[in-house]
């Protein structure tokens, strides 16, 4: 085995052998289990014993009658607004309405109840609405009736220029699906990049820099570190697609279509790792050149935070990204390095890129890598043996005119 | 062939030259003492040996061939700020350093045994660096330097924070390394280690070689005229010594230019002193240290 395979499996194993890694990786996959268990185990832990509430109403118009019993809600009939605020009073029936003799032309209905409440509760108002609708509908065919009762089903289909059905449909999954992988895309790249600056610092701080630069060289060192983290990140990243999948299987029978909609498109698939791989190359070189100027790991974050930032910048543009994702502030963002990895994913759920722009988008985050990368090892030969002290930016630039 | 040959290297930071035109050679088998005050560019000098900074000029051959990945391996390096990973077990450590120069696994355990048993350390082969004490970690540094058998072992400051028990274990294994046909180089500020170990030496002061030949030629530059004598009685005056120094039971006798140690023996005779101890007084490398690096200082 190569040194720089050597240095790849000891960074690799390093960081997976973490507790902090193990947890984190776990955790998403975990907690959206227990979630979904929770989703389902809980109403059944609080579903209370069957009692059917009484709703009263006084019906001044003279339009009205029956008795209506639907999600255990039971409404009867009162003669006058006496008896019923009465038996409310007596806590025989829950609430009471009035449906005032001008209902037809006003539409209101006067409701009273001893609860304290925001609004009335959704069962409560279907069931008077389902009764109002019955009467008003009354001598009509039992499915017209239905119908107005729930009159708008929308099943849209997006095309795309050419008329043909587009790839990209829209809706639920199109808005969580990019949002959720972009937060763990970041999380992923933060984490592998941030293990990155802690190990390189803290092999600083450990005096084994020197030991290990009289066995490979700098460049070896630092490619060792950035592939052997990145292979670790992309095990995160793997394990979270998977498990993704997985999860929105069991919440798909558990929730029916709303979730089940959630799949996740082989291309946003490829793309997701394609970016991951370029988003965490480019944090990690730079991550590399603050380790090598850093003296204390505090200081290493600190300073990471300088490139950290340019990265989120999409998360504050995710309104503008998802409801124009072309607009040409968001073709730009598409063409920073920093910030495309983010802005690609988000796009990518919503709309079909160009492929000129997904190409340019990767040419510039590879010819950035390249650059960072040359430059972050010539930082890392100078100062990596530098115990103690910071150099200032002047002497930064001055050391690559030097080398 | 030497073991290393340096040909005026030149490392200048800024205006600054730290190292600045030295050119030494060291032959192989032998150990070589590397001296100077702090901050006299002898780290440098080493670091450029190791190709982990390149010089603005001059060249480097060690066993003949520029350093490269394949003669990496065959150099084993202590450097002045050392440490290891703490989380890591004894065992896995030696394992690892050793496969970064090439030792497969099974060789590196069974030498790395053997090592641990010979610095009556096999029984902390599990334990992890963090639980282990600064000397004992710096035992284990060097076991790790020397794990895969190099040629070439350079120590920079090899003894320093090290206990009497356990610079006498890291003395005896440099003369173990020695007599097994190892070249040594060694980087020190302490004199008597370089007195009581290294063929020859190289003192740079300054960034520039100030000092550079055997022990003997050293010494025997720096020597001054006089004689080291420890007798029964007083010594009185005798002709040709300008100079009386008391140095326990001995005394140093300051010569004058005409007048030669054999003189002073046979005017002591005649006097009817009994002489005991009689040898050339030979300056210590630390009082030539001194004078050098004062005259440089001056």
């Amino acid at each position: 085995m190569n040194k720089t395979m050597l240095l790849i499996r000891h960074e690799f194993l390093t960081v997976v052998r973490r507790k902090a890694f193990i947890i984190l990786t776990l955790a998403f996959p975990v907690v959206a289990l227990l979630g979904i268990l929770a989703a389902q185990v809980i109403p059944k832990m609080i579903t209370p014993t069957v009692t059917i509430e009484k709703i009263g109403y006084v019906d001044n118009t003279g339009m009205f009658s029956g008795s209506v019993t639907e999600d255990q809600l039971q409404l009867v009939p009162y003669n006058s607004e006496d008896t019923a605020k009465t038996a409310l009073v007596n806590k025989d029936i829950t609430d009471y309405f009035v449906i005032p003799s001008n209902y037809l032309a006003t539409g209101l209905v006067q409701r009273y109840t001893l609860k304290n409440e925001i609004t009335p509760s959704s069962a409560t108002q279907t069931v008077i609405r389902d009764f109002l609708l019955n009467n008003l509908l009354k001598g009509n065919d039992a499915a017209v009736v239905n119908r107005a009762k729930s009159p708008l089903n929308i099943a849209s289909t997006t095309l795309n220029s050419t008329g043909a059905v587009a790839a990209r449909q829209g809706g639920f999954a199109a808005l969580i699906l990019p949002y959720i992988f972009s937060i763990l895309l970041m999380l992923a790249i933060f984490t592998s990049s941030g293990y990155l600056l802690q190990g390189l610092v803290e092999e600083k701080e450990n005096r084994v820099m020197e030991i290990l630069l009289s066995s490979v060289s700098p460049r070896q060192l630092l490619a060792g570190k950035v592939i052997g983290l990145g292979a670790a990140g992309l095990v995160q990243i793997v394990v979270w697609l998977i498990s993704t999948n997985f999860i929105m299987k069991i919440a798909s029978s558990s929730f029916g279509n709303v979730i089940g909609s959630l799949q996740v498109p082989p291309d946003f698939l490829i793309l997701g790792i394609v970016y991951f791989i370029l988003g965490y190359l480019l944090m990690a070189v730079l991550m590399a050149a603050v380790g090598s100027v850093s003296p204390t790991a505090r200081e290493g974050q600190q300073m990471s935070a300088f490139f950290i930032i340019p990265v989120i910048i999409p998360i504050y543009f995710m309104g503008l990204i998802m409801e124009h994702p072309e607009n040409i502030a968001v073709k730009i963002l598409t063409f920073i390095p920093f910030t495309a990895p983010l802005t690609v994913i988000v796009r990518l759920g919503l709309s079909e890129i160009p492929i000129w722009e997904l190409g340019l988008s990767i040419l510039i985050l590879i010819l950035t890598i390249w650059g960072c990368f040359v430059l972050a090892t010539k930082l890392f030969r100078t100062y990596l043996l530098m115990y103690g002290k910071r150099p200032d930016l002047k002497a930064i630039i001055q050391s690559f005119r030097e080398s | 062939m030497y073991a290393v040959e340096v040909n005026k290297i030149l490392k200048a930071y800024g205006n600054r030259a730290v190292v600045n035109d030295v050119s030494f050679y060291v032959n192989q088998g032998e150990i070589f003492g590397l001296i100077g005050p702090n901050g006299a560019g002898k780290t440098t000098t080493i670091r450029m040996m190791m190709d982990i900074i390149k010089p603005d000029s001059g060249t480097i051959r060690i066993m003949g061939e520029k350093l490269n990945d394949g003669s990496k391996n065959r150099i084993g390096y202590l450097p002045e700020e050392r440490g290891l990973y703490k989380k890591m077990s004894v065992m896995d450590t030696i394992i690892y350093f050793a496969s970064l120069k090439g030792i497969d696994n099974q060789t590196a355990r069974k030498r790395g045994e053997a090592l641990l048993k010979r610095a009556d350390m096999f029984q902390h082969q599990n334990k992890k660096i963090e639980e282990l004490s600064r000397g004992m970690g710096q035992i284990i540094q060097l076991i790790v330097t020397i794990i895969h058998e190099p040629d070439l072992v350079v120590l920079d400051e090899p003894f320093s924070g090290l206990d009497p028990v356990n610079t006498q274990l890291l003395k005896d294994m440099i003369r173990e390394l020695k007599s097994s046909g190892k070249t040594i180089i060694m980087s020190t500020h302490l004199m008597n280690d370089i007195e009581e170990l290294s063929d020859r030496l190289m003192m740079i002061n300054k960034g520039r070689e100030v000092l550079y030949g055997s022990l003997a030629e050293v010494k025997s530059k720096y020597r001054n005229n006089a004689v080291l004598v420890e007798c029964v009685g007083e010594i009185g005056n005798i002709e040709g010594v300008t100079e009386q120094r008391r140095h326990n039971a001995a005394i140093e006798l300051v010569l004058d230019a005409k007048t030669t140690p054999q003189m002073v023996l046979e005017r002591l005779v005649a006097k009817h002193i009994v002489v005991n101890r009689f040898e050339l007084a030979t300056p210590s490398l630390t009082e030539i240290f001194i004078k050098v690096a004062g005259d440089e200082h001056e």
